[in-house]
């Protein structure tokens, strides 16, 4: 992924395709939209970034492409088929093509479980290859992630947080899927740590074509692993585009919000005023425009009408009234 | 010169667990001045919130102080009585934690927590304390502070709990402020609304900061000094814009080229600097200098001994090889450009 560099035309054949899709949950307090017509595709090989704020929606949508989450509306289509309403005991085919990486990948899982036992469970639910099979598998997946081969009959609390992450990683990777959607994956790993995982995952999806759903709340890690980046503000996004652009020329003013609300150490340029307000609450969001409650460049149609996503360049959209081509 | 509002002097913390006894802090030492921020980086168990905690005299047990002091405005604190050590926190000394939730009480209202944070300590009625508070949610910047006066935590964001936490801080003009990772736990576009106010309300009132975190980018626009914390021990202390400039601790060295830096915008990418293996344990910690099994300019001599801290760069570093640390590339071109 990492030789691949500039604007990419939207593939034909992206591997994941999200169209309109919404996302409700019931609570004590109401219906919150937690996902508003959302719709992307991935290319094979590709990663994605999805960025935004607490309760933007962007773990709610992942969530629901590896169908953790049942959608409101809307459809996931993952290499040509159709996932979105497959029935659960006919999930688990779709389910091997697509995995995801939690930012702790032990917190629901069995401590007192092997790490071999760990990365040999989507093997067994899928039936796939004999004992002896699988065990070499495993072997070559903690060789993949930089494990020693001994780590198999170690439980993970005897690993630090980063090694934990590789043991997650190797899991995902286990059943050869086309897509990998990872959930804040180094945002509990000290600094140099991090590093050291986000090194390995561009060499595993270089090594095996995989493609990455890299979701984040941290643009620095965003722009580094990221080909394309959305955005992300109230369960809906609010711009797409490459890495490059979104990065150099946002056409959204949450997005230069964001890029300019992040502290540097380069010294780089001194950022204008923060944003002033919180975020709006999901339950009650605004009308119109979601963010209109704290953008500096608000006029009266934002207010009162929603702006689509648009086209505003090639392959950069955005959904602000005020944004140029 | 005047004498530091607080000045930390070759403190030890230690946690004894049976009969054995770990120690989380080394000899350890620094000054902040008034109207100072002070930054202490690095990672999770370096010793960093220990040694924030210790600042109020308010380490855990097990843990303890077993070397040195704390000199609050030329007190020791280890020579106060615990219900002197009751009036100098809060009044003279105050912090504000990561989760703002943890220390806030979820059955008072936030403006009964500041006004018993006032009364507790001050011979006033409870209407000039109600006024008091009043006027302190208006100074951290909570719209309708009158109205909001009888909120629950639990009805606020994150970020105005944490500007509640700033108000019952400064409710007493404390002299210093220690801040542990005040931003965290928030979202970027709060995270800079939280940092700013806390550098206005410095600018004001002239507190003396220590800011803890691990996040370099808060310490570079927000510090004036940062000390730099591994194993438990100071490898190096600089000037803010010294430090990220020419880091002389291959380990500060380490911090800076890890993280991903946001505008890289070049064609091409570059793997990122890793550093190799991670923080050992309390229990694992290698003799000589810490940081040495992960150091790739380590030699024999970094294994035998502790190096010692000696002034260089207008700060101090404790580093053997500081001479062969090199501006990370990214650093070099923007001093260059």
């Amino acid at each position: 992924m990492f030789q691949s560099i500039g604007v990419k035309p939207l593939t034909p054949d992206p591997v994941l395709q999200v169209e309109d899709l919404s996302i409700r949950f019931q609570t004590g307090r109401g219906t919150v939209q937690a996902v508003s017509g959302v719709s992307l595709a991935i290319a094979p090989g590709e990663t994605l970034g999805l960025v935004g704020e607490s309760g933007c929606g962007k773990s709610t949508l992942g969530r629901a492409i590896v169908r953790l989450i049942e959608p409101a509306g809307g459809r996931i289509h993952l290499a040509g088929q159709d996932i979105t309403h497959v029935p659960r005991h006919r999930l688990r085919t779709a389910r091997r093509k697509v995995q995801m990486v939690f930012q702790d990948p032990f917190a629901s899982l069995d401590p007192r479980w092997t790490v071999g036992e760990l990365i040999a469970e989507p093997l067994h639910i899928h039936a796939v290859g004999t004992r002896e099979e699988r065990r070499a598998r495993v072997r070559d997946l903690l060789h993949k992630v930089g494990l020693p081969q001994d780590a198999a009959e170690r439980t993970p609390h005897q690993f630090s947080g980063g090694q934990r992450q590789r043991i997650g990683i190797a899991r995902a990777l286990a059943l050869d899927p086309a897509v990998v959607v990872l959930d804040e994956p180094v945002s509990a790993l000290d600094v140099s740590v991090q590093a050291q995982i986000l090194n390995l995952l561009s060499d595993l999806q270089e090594a095996l074509g995989v493609a990455f759903l890299f979701i984040s709340h941290d643009l620095s890690v965003v722009e580094y692993v990221s080909d394309r980046v959305a955005v992300m503000y109230l369960g809906r996004i609010v711009e797409l585009a490459d890495r490059e652009t979104l990065f150099r020329a946002p056409a959204h003013p949450y997005t230069r919000a964001l890029l300019d609300a992040v502290p540097r150490t380069d010294g780089g340029p001194h950022r204008a005023a923060p944003l002033a307000g919180d975020l709006p609450s999901p339950y009650a969001p605004p009308p119109g425009c979601a963010f209109h409650t704290r953008c500096p460049m608000a006029v009266a149609a934002c207010r009162t009408d929603r702006p689509q996503l648009r086209a505003v360049g090639p392959g950069h959209s955005a959904a602000c009234h005020l944004a140029m081509e | 010169m005047s004498e530091p509002v607080l000045a930390v002097e070759n403190l030890s913390i230690a946690f004894a667990s049976g009969r054995t006894t770990r120690r989380a802090v080394h000899d350890l030492s620094f000054a902040v001045d008034r109207g100072e921020t002070l930054a202490i980086v690095g990672e999770s168990g370096c010793g960093k919130s220990i040694t924030a905690l210790s600042l109020l005299g308010l380490v855990p047990p097990p843990g303890r102080i077993d070397g040195g002091r704390v000199r609050l405005e030329g007190r020791d604190l280890a020579a106060l009585s615990e219900a002197e050590l009751r009036k100098v926190r809060g009044a003279r000394i105050a912090m504000i934690f990561q989760e703002p939730m943890t220390a806030l009480n979820p059955v008072l209202t936030i403006g009964e927590q500041i006004m018993e944070a006032i009364l507790e300590h001050e011979r006033v009625g409870r209407a000039a304390a109600r006024d008091r508070a009043i006027a302190l949610l208006e100074r951290v910047h909570i719209p309708d502070a009158r109205r909001r006066f009888s909120d629950f935590p639990h009805r606020l964001s994150g970020g105005m709990r944490q500007r509640v936490m700033i108000a019952m801080a400064l409710a007493l003009s404390p002299a210093v402020l220690v801040a542990d990772e005040p931003t965290t736990a928030l979202d970027v576009t709060i995270q800079a609304q939280i940092l700013d106010l806390m550098d206005e309300l410095k600018r004001e009132s002239g507190t003396a900061v220590v800011l803890i975190t691990h996040d370099l980018g808060v310490v570079a626009q927000h510090a004036d000094r940062v000390l730099v914390m591994y194993a438990g021990r100071k490898v190096e202390e600089r000037a803010t814009a010294d430090l990220f400039a020419r880091p002389l601790h291959p380990y500060t060295r380490g911090l800076i080229a890890a993280r991903p830096r946001l505008g890289s915008g070049r064609f091409g990418r570059q793997r990122l600097v890793e550093i190799p293996g991670t923080v050992p344990s309390l229990s694992g910690r290698p003799s000589g200098c810490a940081f040495a099994p992960r150091c790739a300019l380590a030699e024999v001599a970094c294994t035998v001994a502790v190096p010692p801290l000696v002034a260089a760069g207008g700060g101090s570093v404790a580093c053997l090889r500081s001479g062969d640390v090199h501006v990370p590339e990214h650093r070099r071109e923007a001093l260059d450009a």
